[in-house]
């Protein structure tokens, strides 16, 4: 059987390109792939949009290495410790560069994933009708409903280039499973062009196929799978790890300014040069983060005879 | 002056799980409204259930103080974990009955901003922006805001809306088409304001112990009425307390 794993590396400079969509917090406030931000922000990719619902610091730190002309998104900021300073600073000051936002809701961008994975030439909701979301995004549309005669918003397709998804286990072959709150990773996965996997663990094909159910998009949608112990760190990872609260506390206060967010960079980003070195740079704090607690589902019987 | 038995922040997490009747299908945000659900469960709401636009429901909180909707203790004994589409997508099948939200600033029909402040094509300040608080305020039927109540942030007019309250007042959030729901109830550090009358302006509903009706006055933008049977905010009672001080074990509030 052919093999989908490769490296971090490798993956981010074979498929992502300057200028792509790409989706790095599917998970919303879970599973975000931090390692994967890390790579792109070291590859030094250009003209990137962000899209997700929410994008927790790991989109204000692509903003503020210059790597992100254009957010797609509900939510930018800092989940648990407030506003995005590098958002800030792109959006009100240029710096380090201007970028551009397109407005949703949550509930909207998730439906455009929805629209782009599925086919749908667009959505017709009421959801967002009054917000001014229409008015500041202009590619969401006012309609009449052909049915009732009463006003609509379309909201058209997204098809991202690339999707990375951090999942607890993934097979060679593609096949994961992912549990705990999905978010939009289903959408994103069945929507992108080009879906890569930062797996926690690589496990036998046979221990994905003995829970088919636990797979959100099936391993034929996926282009690579990159073995990243932990990359999701400092967001949570369902049953694997805990969240790292104090690493966004000090991002908040480091991204204040530029100086403090570059020297930031280079001793996060630059200076540990890999995930493994990214690892070992937090040192025992990892052990502290790993969730030890057992709780496990009941096994469900896909017996056949 | 006596020492009151209860915090600014625990009265309005009482007055928020009030909000809550039993059996309600109801979205929390995070922190406070959180807690406002555990005090809900354990009072006057013992099946009411509670979504996160994460992909989650519950039928309590989670035991401990949470960073995000998404930490391991919040999937720990979910009554559901799904996707975003999936639990938000109750919103605009009709199934929820209040939803929670802030914002940074509101207006006299309960529009809420948190998006820009200034003009959103050169704004002076960027907001995160709605997550899915304008799914909320649109689809609920009925949304409460919880904010701190200061003037600058209760505004004749918030210079975007994020979140739909009553619009322009009267029935223009029928005319924009929605089909249900605005305003439940504004729930600050203050008083409570609810809408009222024909334009469905926020009037002063109550005005919490230690506050005076000038106090609210003089703290909002515009020229606040009061609501015919405005009064004080009902002081928490021994079983709302005792319900907090058990769903806040750490304290976090007091």
């Amino acid at each position: 059987m052919s093999t989908k794993l490769t490296t971090l590396a490798e993956a981010v400079r074979t498929l992502v390109r300057d200028g792509d969509q790409v989706v790095l917090g599917a998970g919303l406030e879970q599973a975000i792939p931090f390692a994967a931000a890390h790579e792109i922000i070291r590859q030094g990719k250009r003209n990137l949009t962000s899209v997700a619902p929410i994008s927790d610091m790991v989109g204000d730190m692509l903003i503020g290495a210059g790597c992100i002309a254009k957010v797609v998104g509900a939510w930018m900021g800092n989940v648990s410790a407030g506003l995005g300073h590098n958002y800030r600073r792109a959006v009100e000051q240029g710096l380090p560069h201007p970028i551009a936002i397109e407005d949703y809701s949550n509930f909207t961008l998730a439906l455009a994933l929805w629209a782009g994975a599925y086919g749908a030439p667009y959505v017709p909701v009421r959801t967002i009708l009054g917000s001014d979301i229409m008015a500041s995004n202009p590619k969401i549309l006012k309609a009449e409903d052909p049915y009732t005669k009463t006003p609509i918003a379309l909201i058209p397709p997204l098809r991202p280039d690339v999707a990375f998804l951090s999942v607890q286990r993934a097979a060679a072959n593609g096949d994961s499973h992912v549990w705990g709150n999905l978010g939009v990773m289903q959408e994103a996965g069945m929507a992108a062009e080009r879906v890569i996997l930062l797996a926690d663990q690589i496990v036998a094909s046979e221990v994905i196929a003995s829970d088919p159910n636990r797979v959100i998009v099936p391993g034929f949608r996926v282009a690579a799978v990159v073995h990243t112990p932990c990359g999701q760190h400092p967001s949570p990872l369902a049953g694997h790890w805990k969240r790292d609260g104090d690493f966004f506390t000090d991002y908040h206060r480091l991204s204040r300014e530029p100086e403090s967010f570059q020297a930031w960079l280079k001793e996060w980003v630059f200076e540990p040069g890999s995930p493994e070195g990214y690892l070992a740079k937090l040192g025992r704090r990892v052990e502290a983060l790993r969730i030890r607690e057992q709780a496990l589902s009941v096994p469900a019987n896909y017996g056949a005879s | 002056m006596s020492q009151a038995p209860y915090s600014t922040q625990e009265l309005m997490i009482i007055a928020t799980a009030r909000e809550i009747a039993n059996r309600e299908v109801v979205f929390i945000g995070m922190r406070l409204p959180i807690t406002a659900f555990g005090v809900a469960t354990l009072t006057r709401a013992p099946d009411a259930i509670g979504l996160f636009e994460v992909g989650l429901a519950r039928r309590q909180p989670a035991l401990g103080t949470l960073q995000t909707m998404s930490d391991p203790l919040n999937q720990l004994g979910a009554a559901w974990a799904s996707g975003l589409l999936q639990v938000m997508g109750t919103l605009p099948g009709g199934r929820v009955d209040a939803g929670f939200i802030g914002g940074a600033e509101i207006d006299r029909f309960g529009n809420v901003n948190s998006s820009y402040i200034g003009d959103w094509r050169k704004p002076k300040v960027k907001l995160p922006g709605s997550g899915g608080a304008a799914d909320i305020a649109g689809m609920a039927k009925r949304m409460v805001v919880i904010m701190n109540h200061e003037k600058h942030r209760f505004v004749e007019r918030v210079s975007y809306i994020t979140s739909p309250g009553g619009l322009a007042g009267g029935d223009s959030r029928s005319r924009a088409g929605l089909p249900w729901g605005g305003v439940g109830a504004v729930i600050t550090d203050r008083a409570i304001l609810r809408p009222f009358g024909p334009e469905r302006e926020l009037h002063l509903a109550s005005y919490h112990p230690g506050h005076s009706i000038a106090d609210v006055c003089d703290h909002t933008g515009w020229n606040l009425k009061l609501l015919p049977d405005c009064a004080p905010t009902p002081e928490p009672t021994a079983a709302e307390i005792e319900a907090l001080h058990r769903v806040d074990r750490d304290g976090f509030w007091r």
